[in-house]
């Protein structure tokens, strides 16, 4: 089937089996590595991608199911190349990350959390990770990170005073 | 963990969709298929064709109808926490759906979904029986409904007719002063529940139970309401002795399912101890609130 999906603001049109999860056509059609490929049957969160800014699981979704939703991945988030956004750059600074398989999920998760809620508690900071397993951390840093990441763009978007 | 191949249809309407279904044996419906995908993937299940009604026109929607709140089938698991109605009018479905796998996954899963997958530790469906909801469906041309007590019929099966699109359910709208408790237990949060219990209580003036509402999950088959507790304590102030002692003897019968995780004897145990837990939270969360 011929399906058009919109990516990262770019418009792709895509040959595809229905078969074909929206994961594996984001990483083998798209070139989209970004998301990875853990348990594929929707346990371990690493993923995650946004669909219209919400935090679904692209392992979990026929890529033929995805066609007119805004879907953002971990490549979607940078301002530039080269550069990270202001969450990236919070797990950079408080190791919220080790072998970096979860990360890009762990970061779309967090970045959904963000967008509708800008000063999360730690407890609602740890339910919207709960579908996002790691490792490596014991998760510690990946929650100092979001607050800090709050703590920065509470600070970067506050409004002039009148 | 790739699914077999299979055709792809997403019509327009429901009486599309249900042609759809009763030209193929193995078409089966997928919504959030936040279920489907995974046992497709391993390979547990095959459909043939899969009609998607994620978008069907008219199938997502909150609304009061009468004295109940009715949710359209496919809508997200997600959209029904957050909304108005579901927080104001059913105070215990907004306590259970927080419950309901990951943030994630409710983000694409449908209360409809859910409860035509009827697994036996679903959320929807404890609160569903627990408050007696009733769930519409079409089939071909004709369009019915089923009690919830008479549509979960063992593990993964119901009452619906494999041609079928659940396409809402309603849930009745206690005007009183209401209190609600959801509990249950599980390895971990979000994982499959070993035993839950859900409890909806409405207060008297004197504070005594003017009626009560008392479901248990996941120990047993599918959900069950505990008609006999509801009776023996309506009308009372009951003490823990007798919210415990009309527990006990509700579910006296019941034949807990076991596994490698949960023994039966563990679950009858929990299950115990949550409904009875259930009800005296209820009762205590009955004196802040009134639901209209």
């Amino acid at each position: 089937m011929s399906i058009e999906l919109a990516v990262n603001g770019q418009i792709h049109r895509v040959d595809v089996e229905p078969r074909m999860t929206l994961l594996d056509c984001l990483r083998d059609k798209l070139l989209l590595t970004g998301a990875h490929a853990g348990c594929e049957h929707g346990v371990c969160g690493a993923c995650t991608v946004l669909l219209d800014g919400v935090a679904v699981r692209s392992c979990l979704m026929f890529c033929v199911q995805a066609d007119g939703y805004a879907i953002t991945t971990i490549e979607g988030l940078t301002p530039a190349p080269g550069e990270l956004s202001v969450l990236q750059d919070a797990f950079c600074e408080t190791h919220g990350m080790q072998c970096g398989y979860c990360t890009p999920a762990m970061i779309l998760a967090a970045h959904a959390l963000l967008a509708g809620n800008p000063a999360p508690t730690r407890d609602e900071i740890v339910e919207a990770i709960s579908g996002n397993i790691c490792r490596c951390t014991g998760y510690a840093q990946i929650v100092e990170a979001i607050a800090l990441a709050a703590e920065r763009l509470r600070g970067a978007n506050r409004p002039a005073e009148p | 963990m790739k699914a077999a191949p299979f055709a792809y249809s997403r019509p327009e309407t429901l009486d599309e969709a249900c042609a759809l279904l009763a030209a193929d044996d193995g078409a089966r419906l997928i919504a959030g298929g936040q279920t489907l995908a995974p046992l497709m993937a391993m390979r547990l299940a095959r459909p043939t064709r899969l009609v998607d009604i994620a978008r069907l026109p008219g199938l997502a929607f909150v609304r009061q109808d009468g004295d109940t709140i009715a949710i359209g089938a496919a809508t997200t698991q997600r959209a029904a926490e957050a909304h108005a109605l579901v927080r104001g009018k059913l105070p215990l479905l907004a306590r259970a759906l927080p419950w309901v796998g990951h943030a994630a996954t409710r983000a694409r899963g449908t209360v409809g979904g859910s409860l035509a997958n009827a697994d036996p530790a679903a959320e929807i469906a404890l609160v569903a029986v627990t408050l007696g909801a009733r769930l519409r469906y079409r089939d071909g041309a004709s369009e019915a409904e089923l009690a919830a007590a008479d549509f979960f019929v063992g593990p993964m099966v119901t009452a619906l007719p494999l041609t079928a699109v659940l396409t809402a359910v309603r849930f009745p709208v206690w005007d009183a002063r209401v209190g609600v408790a959801f509990h249950e237990m599980s390895a971990r949060r979000s994982d499959f529940a070993f035993a839950a219990a859900a409890a909806q209580v409405a207060l008297g003036p004197d504070g005594a139970c003017a009626r009560l509402a008392i479901g248990v999950g996941a120990a047993t088959e599918f959900p069950l309401r505990l008609a006999t507790a509801e009776r023996a304590l309506t009308g009372t102030r009951p003490t823990q002795a007798a919210i415990r002692a009309a527990v006990a003897e509700a579910l006296a019968d019941m034949t807990p399912m076991a596994d490698l995780h949960a023994s039966a004897d563990y679950r009858r145990r929990v299950v115990q101890s949550l409904a009875a837990r259930a009800i005296t939270d209820a009762i205590a969360d009955g004196g802040a609130r009134h639901v209209h």
